[in-house]
Order: structure tokens, then C-alpha cells, then sequence
């Protein structure tokens, strides 16, 4: 099959493109960099670039469509036009095109209200109560993407949880910088249960939906490896991993949570692009419950995740051991640091 | 009156009839007009053909809304019945009729009715509150009709020695009355406010719309000024009558009950069951006045109605025997009933006997001395007195008497004496904490309650009911303040001095005998109905199963094996300990108790032991020669943990250590020793033996006992209709055995439940069989985790983590939502933890990896000081608790206490 993957320089996109290399089909991507992905062919330009946007579409039997505007940085308006309108532009394109099946790679945050998530399936896309502007954007556009759906041009949504993996820099690059500034803290206890989807997960879950289009088209799916972990020990494995060490000090939720927006604010008008220190969105991931039922998304998709929690976190392990150990970091060790909170909060 | 808008109502059963009245209160040609919920019309329409008729008569100030859930399910195609519910005049949507109905007017109107409806076929009603008397009015006058009659929150009598609730007096004071039900609609809030849960606002409102403005509410009022508080009022006679007549009411008979009602509280579901002794009866634990608001109650009747296959076929059925008894589990497993011999006549031979001289109960002082002892004789003695001396204070057969002595000589009299009354002896302990107690006491209704100093003040705080007997005489100012009148000396004394002039009949195997209390580490502690022959039952197991018999002498430290000493003809010796604290049981005191007797027999709890072994410094060359020479110990109510057993056997070496598993419901079960535990333990890690391991190896069925299980489904319920005992199935564990208890008592509901398999009682606990046929036991069928790829039962697991040696006690416990649920560890370590929260994540993974050689994954692991465990025991966690908390703090919300 021919497929086209936009944002295949990302994680998630790169993994994606080089998995279906693996499988054998021709494989080109769309984005604004090289993608790195060996034997894929590459086009380079923007979503918001109709004349690129068709090119690439060409010949294509299917497309999945990873590019997307995800930093905190932006206008509303630079969110709505890459996040929505590229979607829309793509599809317009695509069908025109004759392409067959399109899979539209999206987040849980579209229908996340903020409360804790325990064992839900994928609930429908919510702009109206989104967070932020990458959520609402990506709500939009998974709405407009499931509705395109038709027996000729057939669209899947799929929502992996948190992707991480080696060479991450979304999360795991957050977390271990956080960590290794002393800025990485532990929300109310951290028992929040998280689920998390490794990247070669989210990946062959991706790739299945392409395949299995027949049994998703028309529904949006959250993909996970099904490994719900209570925050603090992800957060503590992941630096772990990185060798750093894990966060000793923790903040009430709901303080972080009002911090958060009022430092969001005070960034967005003071202009600031660089990441701060705390974002509303980051402390209701931080502190509220987010793990769904996989059983359908399983069954659909007849996929299980290949590469466990701890298997993933080894390999994270394993990537930073080889890019050799982060300068001035300590040996990791879990009992200091713990013990240390402990007195804190006697 | 707009149907449509009344929640829970299709508006195809409002109708209006008008009704020509005979009733007195009525010039003759009087024409009122009623309002009724009635699906006979959608039934037709359906073409499904009722099976006879609900009349549902609703009380005051409620209207047939009241009763929509069962009219709605008359019309389900799976039982379809007519459902009229009636709006009775003066209320709800019927007729305003200027007039003060009366009793005996509103029977007759209900005829009215019938007789326009022209209702034929079998007629069941349904009455709530003081529409419970009108429907059993309208039941006495129509024998050729009525097949059935269920009762909800209602009275026909009350004692006129006893004062009438004080909400009802409030509301007939006359400073009161017409203010508060017809000026106001403050009668109405108060009673719709009794709803638990509270009613929501849609269902309020509509209770509340059809009486909107003080002339609508005149028949609120009337309805008060009706109730007769004593013989002189005008409606006096009329209730009377209905009174009486029911003893005369054979038909079969369904009690729903609310408890958390102010009015009709349980004296007077004591009072109708005196009545209608046949009668099925429910108590919804936690539920009030408004009990078909509080609870499902459709699926009760229908399911009673059908279990009652005799309501549709005409008013002939007779139904003497008390529907609760005579399940038919008093047969054994071999399908023989067994020779009856009393529970006491062990004890009676010893009396008689070579023996009887010698001492047969004991009581130790804490100095190790023997504080009492009675000889057989003695014994036999004194019981007699005091049966003779409780009959003439009124205690009958079938009298309900609660026994709040703690285990020794007094309570073993006191016990024998009610049993050879034919009294039915009430046991709630202390290890079911205040509240527990509490609930049990007055939920049994004993009509006499023998107690302790502590329980007799319990009982004037609480409220418990009952004619309160002291064990010892008390000084005259203290019996005032406790309402006591008279106590177990003086009636000893007055038996003794009276000679045997009792009336002795044999005493009715299959009367009931007991009520005992389960822990209530699951739900509320249920009563547990025990005939006669199911206590003798279980003496004869205990003694063919463990060999006791007369001339085995044994130290009692676990309360209920200590009432079945003399029983089996064995000596008993009562330890010093508060016996409702098995922790304050020494290894001296132990000691003492069984140098006094020569002990060879030892009955202790975990708990007991535990402290025991803790003690075990203490013990003197004398003690620890008196426990050389006891050659079997029992010990049970909770799983006995392998490395105290095997301290236990370093302190009595030449003992024989078994640790039955059953449960108040069938005690023993199984039984197993621990050189039976250690070879089961060492086939499961060597894997010899199919089914071997998951759980806690409890061994073979005692004598006489069989068991099987129900397979689990992947919803974690055990749905199936098949018995099944192949190794390695898990599932509900069944039992039958002769000593198998006879019913819940007053859980109409939840006997039918347990006993879906005829002459089997479904445990409630999961487990399963190995190749030997041993059974283990993996937790309770309530506290299964549903995870996405498996049901999880908590045992196996918690056992591979508490073998971390900083882990002392584990629990599974599941959060999110059934079929996919995230499966969590919650562990109290050594050194407990300071404060409940997320373990630290070196401890969360040894704990994730125990859990993972038993099969199960574990998504988070939580750590708290102490494990929620129940009082009686000491033992048995509270999974489902846990699981309410985990859920809070993995949500992300404050870890508090579980």
C-alpha cells in the first residue's frame, strides 16, 4: 500500500513511517523537516500549504495524519489554523486525490473535562470544554475528520495517551530536566494512575487501524498500553531511567492546578515562548486520574501492545546508558529522596 | 392532573371510575369518584393474560404514585400481572368528599371499588402504611378473592401498655394536628423526607401536586385524627376487628420492611408477625418508612409471588408453617435424616450417669484459680430450675430470648434452659462493634433479653426491646434505672423452689432455636436461623469429625464451640479473658485453664493465639507441662496463618493443630491440620498436584458435609446453574450438610438468594478443588476484581505479598468500572506506615512483582497503617472499603484513612 505520513519527523510519526517501511509499503512523509526515517520519501512543506499538500497526496492509498501544532507556545489563532484547517486542507486534498482510508492520529485531552479518568472508552470529542488550545483544536478537528467518513474515503481517529519512548522530548526530556532542576514536583501525593502508551505501541496500534479500517472507520479509539501506574512511580521511572533523581517535593493539586493557570496567562501576555514552569493542563495531567477501557480499542483493532511499562522503561534505560550518563547528575536512588518527603510532611 | 409529567408513570394506567358508595358516612345514591393506576387495558392490549391481581392501597399522605414500580412491572411479559393501585377518596387525585371517612368506611370503599371493577381471579394486596390495615380490612371481607396479602411499613395493633410514637403523638396533639397536616403541608414534607436516600426533586414534587392548598389536604388530616390511640376512639372496633382476624388469615403473606421508620418501627413487624407467623419477611437494612421509594421492591414480590406458584390458585392455600423454616436442609448429605437427639442429651446422660459427680463446667479467676465449677449434676440441675423458673416468667416456645451473657457457667445455663423451653435463644456479640450490635438487637425483636450489667445499660440507652432479666440480683434502685425485672438467681430460686412442675413435651426439631450473628465484615451482621436438629447436627459433626466426646475435656476460648461443650457430654473450662476480646487471652491463662481440668482439647481464635504465642514468656514449667498434655487444638472464625501455627506447636507439641473453615452459617465446613496445611502448601510450589495452590488450602468436607462450586463468570458473579467439584475451577462455594443453617432471619430475600440450589447454602466465598479433592479458598465472591483480561480473586495474590518480609498484611482490591478494572495492592508493612498514601516505588515494585508470580498484575500499590479489618475477628479485611478508598485516591484526590 501507499501510504503518506504527515509530522513524521515527531516521535510517534517517525515511529509510524518506519513501521510501515518495515511492512513493506511505500512509504512517504509530510512535514516541515527531513524525517530521518530510512527508505520513506520525504516532502517537505507545511499543512497550511495547499499546492505541497497535493503533491504529497498523489498516489497515495492511504494517509495518516500525524502533523499538528502541540507546543503550549501561540496564538489561538496559529493553533486553529495548522490544527483545523491543515485537517481540513488534508482531507479536501486527499479525497480529491482518490485516497481510500485516512487515519487521524489525535489525543484523549479532545474529550477531557479536567475530572479524572477511570476505565472510560473514548468519549466523544468536546471542544467546547477543552483546556487548552491544542485540545480544542485537535477536538475540532477529529469532529471534522470522523465526519468526513464515507464508504469511498474511509477515517479513523485514533488517541494514543501520552506517548513516550527514547528520544522523546514531549515528555520524558520534560520530566528529566524538570528533575534535574529541581523543578519536577510530585502533585498532592502523586497516586494519580496514569496510563501511558510506549511508542512502538501507539505506533502498531496506528498502523493496525490503517489495516483494520473496515472494523474503526467512523469511531475514535484510545489507544494505551493498559498499564495504569500511579504518577509518582512514572514519573520516578522515568528519571530513574534517566538517570536522575525522582522528585522529592510535593504541591497540593488544586494549588498547582490555579498556579498553573495564572503563570499560563502571565506567559501568554508578557509574550513568552519558552515552556513554564507550570501550565494548568500540565498539573491536571499531573494530579488527576487518566487511564481508559482498552478492550474495545483491542478487539477493533485485534492489537495488543508488544512493549511493556517496565520493558519500555528498560530500553529508556538502556537509550540513555548509551548516550552516556547527563553531567552532574547523582546516582539514582528511590529511598533518600522518599524518605526526605516523608519528613517533609510529618 | 396531568400524567405525563409524573416520573415513572405511563400515562396509560391513570383512569377515572366513578363508584356508587354503600359506605356509611354516605347519603345512599352517593356517586364518588376515584382515581386509579391500573394496566389491566395495556395488559389487553399486550395480549398477555395476568396471573391474577396487586390491589395496592397507599397510607397517608402518599397516593398509588407510591406503588409505580410494581405496576410497571405487572406489565412486564415475564410475570404479567393486573396491578389496580388506588387512590383511596379524600386523596391524591380522587374525589374530595366534604366528609371524615373513618376505618371502616374507607374497608367498605375499597369493596365499593372491587365490587364496580368487578374484579375476578385471584386477588393479592398490597398495603403501606395505614393503607396496610385498609387492604387487610378489605382482605378479611373478601376470603373467595383474596390469595395473598404483602405488607410494607404498617400496623394493625398497638399495645396499650406502650405509648404511641412520639412522631404520630405530635401529630394528633391538638395544638397541632390541624396546623401541621392541613393548614400546612408540613405532614406531607416530614413524611416525604423520610425517604433514604432522599427522594429527587421530580418524585417530590409529584407526591407533593395532588395536594396543593389546605382543601385538598382535609383527607391528610382526617387520615390522623382516625388513628385510634386507645379503645375509646370510634375507629377503635374497626381496627380491632382487623386485628384479630388476621390470626384467622392463612393465605401467604410477604412483610417488606423499612427499620429506619419512626413510626412503624420493627414492634410492630414483631406484632404482625405474631399474627401472620407464616409470613416471608424482609427487612431492608438501612431503609425507612417510605421502603418502596428506599428500595427495589418490585422484584421481591414478583419473585414472590412466583416462589408462592399457590397465590393463583384460589384463597385454599394453607400456609401454617413459617415459610422461613423447612427449607429441607435438615436432611444429611447422604440423603438419610438422621435420629433426632436433643443438643442437651449428652448432657442429661452425663448427669444421670457414672459421672455425674464430676465436674462438668468450669470458670478460671485470673489468679489461675477455678473461680466456678459445676458438677453434671449440678449442672443439670440448675438448668432445670431455671427453665422452670423462665417459664413462669413467660418465656414460651418460640419466645425470642437474647442472651447477652459473655461464655461461662451462667451463660451455658442460661443457654440450655431457653433451648429446652423451646425459646429461640438471640446471640449478637460485642465483635460486632456498637452500631453492629445495635442493629442485630433490635432487628431480632427478642421479647426477653438476659444480660450482663454493661449489655443491660446498653439496652436502656439503645432502646433494644425485650423484658430485661439480670444474670445477678441487683440492688433495687439499679434494676429501676435499668428496667430490669428480675434476674437469673431469683429465677433459679423460684424454679427450684415451684419443683418440676413444668409441662414438658418433647421439644419440635424443626422449630427454630438459634438466631447467631454473622461478623458483618461484608454488609450489616445477618441473623441466622438454626432449628434444633441443625444445632444437634452440628455437634455430631463436631464430635465425629474431631473426636470429642464424653470424657474429653476442653478449654473454651473461642465463644461459639464453648456453648457446645456439654453438649457433646465434654468438660469445658472458660479461660480467664474477656472472651469478646480474644486478644486478652494469655498463654498463662491458657495454661491455668487447662492444668485446672487436665485439659485435652483447645478451642482459640487467631486472635487468641496470637497473643498467646506473644506471652508464651510467662508460662511456668507447671503450664507448659498442663499444655503437654493437650492432644488437639481447634482454631477458627478467620485463616490461621502458617507461622503462628507453627509457634502455636512449639508451646502444645503434642497437639494436633486443626483449622477449620466454615462460617456462622455452617460451622465446620472443612477441616485441616497442619501437617495437612504444610504437605498442600509443598504440592502447590512443586506443582504435583492439579488445582494445588491460589488461595488458603481449609481440606476435605467434615462428616456429613458435601461442597461444590458455581463457576465464575467474567463479570465476577457466579451466574451458572451447574454444580461443579473437577479440580482447579473457581467459583462460589456451595455447601450441604444436616448442619447447614435454615434460613436468614428476616431476609426473606437473601435466604432466597443462598439457597438458589435446593438444600445447598451458596457461601459467598470463592475457591477451588484440587485433585485430592482438598478446597481453597480465594476470597469473597463480593470482593473479585474484574480486570480487562481476567477475573482476579484476592487471595493467591495477597499471599505472594505477604511473603515480603516487610509486608504484613495484603489486599486486592479493584477500582474503575467492572470489566476493566485497575487492580490494586494495599499492604500494612513492618513498621507500619505513618500516614495511608502510594507506596514508595522501590516497595511498589517488590510488590508488583510478588503479585505477578501469582498471575496477577498490579497497577498501583498503596500502603496503609492499618488494614480495615472486622471487630470480631480482628481478621478479615474489608476488601470492599478498600476499594471505595483506593478509588478516592487514585483519582487524585487526599489519601485520608480507608
Amino acid at each position: 500500500m501507499r501510504v503518506l505520513v504527515t509530522g513524521a519527523s515527531g516521535l510517534l510519526g517517525s515511529e509510524v513511517a518506519r513501521l510501515l517501511v518495515c511492512q513493506g509499503h511505500a512509504v512517504s512523509t509530510f512535514q516541515r523537516r527531513p524525517s530521518g526515517v530510512d527508505g520513506a520519501a520525504d516532502f517537505s512543506g507545511s499543512v497550511t500549504d495547499d499546492a505541497v499538500l497535493r503533491r504529497a497526496v498523489e498516489g497515495a492509498e492511504g494517509v495518516i495524519h500525524l502533523a499538528a501544532k502541540v507546543s503550549f507556545a501561540g496564538s489561538a489563532a496559529e493553533f486553529h489554523e495548522v490544527n483545523v484547517e491543515g485537517t481540513r486542507r488534508l482531507i479536501h486534498c486527499a479525497r480529491a486525490a482518490g485516497v481510500r482510508d485516512m487515519v487521524f492520529v489525535s489525543s484523549p485531552s479532545v474529550a477531557n473535562s479536567g475530572l479524572a479518568i477511570a476505565g472510560l472508552g473514548a468519549e466523544p470529542a468536546d471542544p467546547q470544554h477543552a483546556h487548552s488550545n491544542y485540545s480544542r483544536t485537535k477536538a475540532q478537528a477529529e469532529l471534522l475528520a470522523l465526519a468526513a467518513d464515507a464508504p469511498e474515503f474511509r477515517v479513523a481517529a485514533v488517541r494514543p495517551h501520552i506517548v513516550w519512548g527514547p528520544g522523546d522530548t514531549q515528555l520524558v526530556e520534560r520530566v528529566l530536566a524538570r528533575a534535574r532542576r529541581g523543578r519536577l514536583p510530585l502533585l498532592d501525593t502523586g497516586a494519580a494512575l496514569i496510563d501511558t502508551t510506549y511508542v512502538d505501541n501507539a505506533a502498531s496500534a496506528i498502523v493496525a487501524s490503517l489495516h483494520r479500517m473496515e472494523h474503526v472507520r467512523g469511531k475514535a479509539l484510545v489507544v494505551s498500553n493498559g498499564e495504569p501506574r500511579p504518577i509518582g512511580e512514572l514519573l520516578a521511572g522515568i528519571c530513574d531511567a534517566g538517570g536522575v533523581r525522582a522528585p522529592s517535593w510535593a504541591v497540593p493539586g488544586g494549588l498547582a492546578r490555579t498556579a498553573g493557570s495564572v503563570v499560563e496567562k502571565l506567559w501568554t501576555w508578557t509574550g513568552r515562548t519558552e515552556e513554564p514552569p507550570m501550565t494548568r493542563f500540565l498539573a491536571e495531567q499531573l494530579s488527576t486520574a487518566h487511564w481508559f477501557d482498552q478492550r474495545e480499542t483491542r478487539k477493533l483493532l485485534n492489537w495488543t501492545p508488544a512493549v511493556s511499562l517496565d520493558a519500555g522503561l528498560a530500553r529508556l534505560a538502556e537509550h540513555y546508558g548509551s548516550t552516556s550518563a547527563l553531567p552532574g547528575d547523582e546516582t539514582p536512588g528511590w529511598e533518600k529522596p522518599y524518605s526526605m518527603l516523608a519528613q517533609k510532611r510529618k | 392532573m396531568v400524567a405525563t409529567t409524573w416520573p415513572g408513570i405511563d400515562p396509560e394506567w391513570s383512569r377515572i371510575i366513578s363508584v356508587a358508595s354503600t359506605s356509611a358516612v354516605d347519603v345512599p345514591g352517593t356517586v364518588r369518584s376515584w382515581h386509579l393506576l391500573d394496566n389491566g387495558a395495556q395488559l389487553a392490549r399486550l395480549g398477555l393474560t395476568p396471573a391474577g391481581t396487586l390491589l395496592c392501597v397507599h397510607g397517608n399522605p402518599t397516593w398509588s404514585y407510591l406503588w409505580r414500580t410494581l405496576v410497571a412491572a405487572g406489565s412486564n411479559p415475564a410475570h404479567p400481572w393486573r396491578v389496580i393501585a388506588v387512590d383511596q377518596l379524600d386523596m391524591g387525585y380522587s374525589e374530595r368528599s366534604g366528609t371524615f371517612r373513618r376505618l371502616a368506611d374507607r374497608i367498605n370503599d375499597l369493596g365499593d371499588l372491587t365490587d364496580t371493577l368487578g374484579l375476578d381471579g385471584p386477588v393479592v394486596t398490597v398495603g403501606h402504611d395505614w393503607g396496610g390495615v385498609i387492604s387487610l380490612g378489605w382482605a378479611l371481607a373478601h376470603p373467595q378473592q383474596v390469595t395473598g396479602v404483602v405488607l410494607t411499613n404498617t400496623a394493625v395493633h398497638h399495645a396499650s401498655d406502650s405509648a404511641l410514637p412520639p412522631a404520630l403523638r405530635l401529630a394528633l396533639h391538638p395544638a397541632v394536628h390541624r396546623w401541621g397536616t392541613t393548614t400546612s403541608d408540613a405532614f406531607l414534607r416530614v413524611t416525604h423526607s423520610l425517604a433514604q436516600p432522599p427522594l429527587p426533586t421530580d418524585v417530590r414534587k409529584t407526591y407533593m401536586a395532588p395536594y396543593r392548598g389546605a382543601a385538598r389536604r382535609s383527607g391528610v388530616g382526617n387520615f390522623v385524627a382516625d388513628i385510634p390511640a386507645d379503645a375509646s376512639h370510634p375507629s377503635y372496633p374497626a381496627l380491632n376487628n382487623v386485628a384479630e382476624g388476621l390470626r384467622s388469615l392463612k393465605v401467604p403473606a410477604l412483610m417488606l420492611w423499612g427499620p429506619r421508620d419512626p413510626i412503624f418501627s420493627d414492634r410492630y413487624l414483631k406484632d404482625l408477625v405474631s399474627r401472620l407467623p407464616h409470613a416471608d419477611v424482609h427487612r431492608f437494612e438501612g431503609a425507612g418508612h417510605l421502603v418502596a421509594e428506599d428500595r427495589n421492591i418490585d422484584a421481591p414480590v414478583f419473585q414472590w409471588l412466583s416462589a408462592n406458584g399457590g397465590v393463583s390458585n384460589g384463597g385454599s392455600t394453607d400456609k401454617s408453617v413459617p415459610a422461613t423454616v423447612g427449607q429441607g436442609l435438615n436432611v444429611a448429605a447422604d440423603g438419610k435424616p438422621g435420629e433426632f437427639r436433643p443438643l442437651w442429651a449428652p448432657l442429661s446422660e452425663q448427669a444421670t450417669g457414672p459421672a455425674q459427680g464430676d465436674t462438668a463446667v468450669a470458670e478460671m479467676a485470673p489468679d489461675g484459680s477455678v473461680s466456678r465449677s459445676l458438677s453434671w449434676q449440678q449442672l443439670d440441675n440448675r438448668i432445670l430450675d431455671l427453665t422452670a423458673g423462665l417459664w413462669e416468667a413467660g418465656v414460651k416456645a418460640g419466645s425470642r430470648v437474647s442472651l447477652m451473657v459473655p461464655p461461662g457457667v451462667d451463660l451455658t445455663v442460661a443457654l440450655y434452659a431457653c433451648l429446652k423451653l423451646g425459646a429461640v435463644v438471640v446471640v449478637a456479640d460485642a465483635g460486632l462493634g456498637t452500631k453492629g450490635l445495635s442493629r442485630a438487637v433490635k432487628g431480632a425483636t427478642a421479647d426477653f433479653l438476659i444480660g450482663i450489667d454493661k449489655a443491660l445499660a446498653a439496652a436502656s440507652v439503645l432502646g433494644w426491646p425485650g423484658r430485661r432479666i439480670s444474670v445477678q440480683d441487683l440492688p433495687a434502685a439499679r434494676r429501676r434505672m435499668l428496667g430490669v425485672e428480675t434476674s437469673l438467681a431469683a429465677l433459679a430460686r423460684q424454679g427450684a423452689s415451684r419443683g418440676a412442675a413444668l409441662p414438658t413435651h418433647p421439644v419440635d426439631p424443626t422449630a427454630p432455636a438459634a438466631v447467631l450473628f454473622t461478623s458483618g465484615s461484608t454488609g450489616p451482621a445477618k441473623g441466622v436461623l438454626y432449628t434444633h436438629r441443625q444445632l444437634a447436627a452440628m455437634r455430631d459433626t463436631v464430635a465425629e469429625t474431631f473426636g470429642i466426646r464424653s470424657g474429653s475435656r476442653l478449654v473454651a476460648g473461642f465463644a461459639p464451640f464453648a456453648l457446645l461443650g456439654p453438649a457433646l457430654g465434654a468438660v469445658s473450662v472458660t479461660p480467664a479473658m474477656d472472651v469478646t476480646a480474644p486478644r486478652t487471652l494469655t498463654a498463662r491463662a491458657l495454661a491455668d485453664a487447662a492444668a485446672a481440668i487436665n485439659a485435652t482439647v483447645v478451642f482459640a481464635s487467631p486472635a487468641a493465639l496470637h497473643n498467646v504465642v506473644a506471652t508464651k514468656d510467662t508460662l511456668s514449667v507447671a503450664g507448659h507441662k498442663a499444655l503437654d498434655g493437650v492432644g488437639l487444638l481447634l482454631s477458627a472464625g478467620a485463616p490461621v496463618p502458617g507461622p503462628l501455627l507453627a509457634e502455636v506447636q512449639t508451646l502444645l507439641p503434642r497437639a494436633s493443630l486443626h483449622t477449620p473453615y466454615g462460617m456462622t452459617e455452617a460451622l465446620p465446613v472443612t477441616d485441616i491440620s497442619l501437617g495437612e496445611i504444610r504437605d498442600a502448601e509443598a504440592e502447590a510450589v512443586a506443582g504435583t498436584v492439579a488445582g494445588a495452590g491460589n488461595g488458603v488450602c481449609v481440606g476435605k468436607p467434615v462428616h456429613g458435609a458435601r461442597l461444590a462450586v458455581v463457576p465464575l463468570a467474567a463479570d465476577g458473579t457466579a451466574p451458572g446453574s451447574g454444580l461443579v467439584t473437577e479440580a482447579a475451577v473457581t467459583g462460589e462455594i456451595l455447601v450441604r450438610a444436616a448442619h447447614v443453617k435454615e434460613a436468614y432471619d428476616r431476609l426473606w430475600l437473601t435466604q432466597q438468594e443462598s439457597a438458589t440450589f435446593p438444600g445447598w447454602h451458596r457461601t459467598g466465598d470463592v475457591g477451588h478443588f484440587d485433585a485430592v479433592g482438598r478446597l481453597w479458598v480465594e476470597g469473597r465472591l463480593a470482593h473479585v476484581v474484574t480486570a480487562p483480561d481476567a477475573v482476579v480473586t484476592p487471595v493467591g495474590a495477597e499471599q505472594a505479598i505477604e511473603r515480603l518480609d516487610d509486608v504484613r498484611l495484603a489486599a486486592i482490591a479493584g477500582v474503575g468500572p467492572s470489566g476493566t478494572q485497575a487492580v490494586v495492592a494495599v499492604v500494612e508493612t513492618v513498621p507500619p506506615s505513618r500516614k495511608p498514601g502510594p507506596a514508595s516505588p522501590q516497595l511498589a515494585g517488590r510488590v508488583r512483582e510478588a503479585a505477578s508470580e501469582a498471575g496477577v498484575n498490579v497497577s498501583a500499590v498503596l500502603v496503609v497503617p492499618a488494614q480495615p479489618t472486622d471487630i470480631r475477628h480482628n481478621a478479615k479485611i474489608d476488601r470492599s472499603r478498600l476499594s471505595r478508598w483506593a478509588s478516592r485516591v487514585l483519582a487524585g484526590g487526599r489519601p485520608g484513612a480507608p
